[in-house]
Formats: structure tokens, C-alpha cells, sequence
């Protein structure tokens, strides 16, 4: 299918359907995962308590996916030989929206550390559910708000990364929202195996 | 465990940030489709990898649940 040809991009545009899908997941995943962890505080079930954590923790394996598939695409788009000030990764690393993505990545460690690290099971499930709110209203300004403002090569300063009519067009939405269901699903799946694998391990541990 | 996972995907993702010099001709060619193609590999070792530990995990649980009955 034909793609719009942009400059630097290139073909590499079709990274949308993997790199962008990916943050879309996990944004998703973190959603749910915070919906769970309200559930949780609201009615001490420690069933939403086991699916928020797992949730988090596939929208984490998502966050590094697209982390790294985003370093691989900025080292051959941003990253230029020819023009010393942007010729190597680390001259392009210090950029806003990394910066902020690698900070609410390494909240949401800090919430799988935290959750850890405690022994008891209600005191665990309490404290990780309102971490995790915490972790989640820190995803606001450290993904959606200070990479706004702030001067980014990364497309969406003026408005949605991916969203604007000027990266892409009709053509490439039409693969692009299936791919994020797609692989928002593929993550409900796993997270789905992990909920099962949790509760029978839960249930071997009483009896 | 898990820190290996995230190790390793990170590791593979440096390695192509740094070697970017080297083989950039290749990525670069071609209106950059390779990139699109490192992209994909990057998110099936991930996912591949994660499913692995997953099952090791529940073969572990197997065995446990074996032992108790």
C-alpha cells in the first residue's frame, strides 16, 4: 500500500504501525491498570489487585519495546552524518520526549520495586494501588504535557503525535487503528495468561 | 530474570544505535525500509522473549503443583 512520501522519514513512515502502536498499547495497558487498582481500593478484591499489577507489567514490556524500536528509528532519521551536531545517538538522546518517556518508564519500575518488596499480601495490594494512581497521574505531564511544550524533533509539538493530518493520511489510519487494536489485544492476551498463571500459583500457595 | 529480559532488549536496541555509522548506508537505502525491518525484529525477539519466560514460568508452577499432589 502506497504511504505519503515525507522527507527524512521515508519509507520508515510504516514504523507507525509498530513504534506508535506500541506507546498506544501501553498507554492502554496503564489505563486498565489504574481502572483495576480503583477497583481494587473501592472493594478490597484482591482479584483486581492481581490484574492491575499485571497490567502494569505488560505495559512496561510494551514502554521498552517502543523505547527501543523508537532509538532505532531515531538513529537513522534524526541521527545525520553529515551534520556534526546531530551525527551520533547520544547527540539526539537528550531530547524532551525521551527524557520524558524514560522518566514515566522508570516510575512505573519503581512501582513493580515497590510492589516487591513488601511482604504483606494486603498491605502490598493497598500501597502498589495507590502507587500506581500516583505512577499513573505522572504519565500526564512527563509523556502528554512537558514534551508539548517543550522544542522536540520528535513530530507532535503542535498537536498529536501521529494524529496530524500533516504525517500521515487516510490510507495509512486505515492500517494504523486496526494495528493499535491489534496489538492492544495482543498485550490483553498476555496479560490474560499472566492473570491465570497468578491465580492458580495463589491457589497452590494456600492450600 | 526479567532484568535479563530488559537487558537484552535494550542491549540489542543499543547496538544498532551505535552502529548506525557502520552499516548506515544499508539502513539508510532504499528510502529507509530496513529501518521499518529492525523495527519489527525489535518487537519479535521482545515479545518472543517475554512468551519464553512466561512459559518457563508456568512449567515451573506445573512442576510444583506435581510435587504437592
Amino acid at each position: 500500500m502506497n504511504v505519503p512520501q515525507r522527507e527524512v522519514i521515508q519509507e520508515s513512515i510504516r514504523n507507525l504501525y509498530f513504534h506508535v502502536c506500541m506507546w498506544f498499547s501501553m498507554m492502554i495497558l496503564f489505563t486498565v491498570s489504574v481502572v483495576n487498582a480503583v477497583k481494587y481500593l473501592r472493594n478490597n478484591d484482591l482479584t483486581y489487585d492481581i490484574l492491575s499489577r499485571q497490567y502494569a507489567v505488560v505495559g512496561i514490556v510494551f514502554g521498552i519495546l517502543g523505547y527501543s524500536t523508537g532509538m532505532i528509528w531515531a538513529s537513522f532519521t534524526w541521527a545525520d552524518p553529515n551534520n556534526p551536531a546531530s551525527a551520533s545517538f547520544a547527540s539526539i538522546a537528550k531530547d524532551p520526549k525521551l527524557i520524558g518517556a524514560a522518566i514515566a518508564l522508570l516510575i512505573y519500575f519503581a512501582y513493580l520495586v515497590l510492589r516487591d518488596s513488601i511482604e504483606d499480601i494486603d498491605k502490598k495490594a493497598r500501597i502498589s494501588s495507590v502507587y500506581n494512581i500516583f505512577a499513573f497521574a505522572l504519565l500526564f505531564p512527563s509523556i502528554w504535557i512537558i514534551p508539548r511544550i517543550l522544542e522536540s524533533l520528535h513530530p507532535g509539538g503542535q498537536g498529536n503525535p501521529a494524529l496530524n493530518p500533516q504525517d500521515i493520511d487516510a490510507r495509512m489510519r486505515m492500517v494504523f487503528y486496526p494495528a493499535v487494536v491489534g496489538w492492544t489485544l495482543l498485550g490483553v492476551w498476555i496479560v490474560s495468561l499472566k492473570v491465570r498463571m497468578k491465580k492458580l500459583k495463589e491457589k497452590t500457595f494456600y492450600r | 530474570m526479567i532484568k535479563r529480559f530488559f537487558l537484552s532488549i535494550f542491549l540489542i536496541s543499543c547496538s544498532y544505535a551505535l552502529l548506525a555509522q557502520s552499516f548506515g548506508d544499508n539502513m539508510r537505502g532504499n528510502g529507509k525500509i530496513y529501518v521499518v525491518v529492525a523495527v519489527l525484529v525489535t518487537i519479535f525477539i521482545g515479545i518472543i522473549l517475554y512468551l519464553i519466560r512466561l512459559d518457563r514460568k508456568i512449567t515451573k508452577l506445573e512442576k510444583e503443583t506435581k510435587i504437592n499432589h
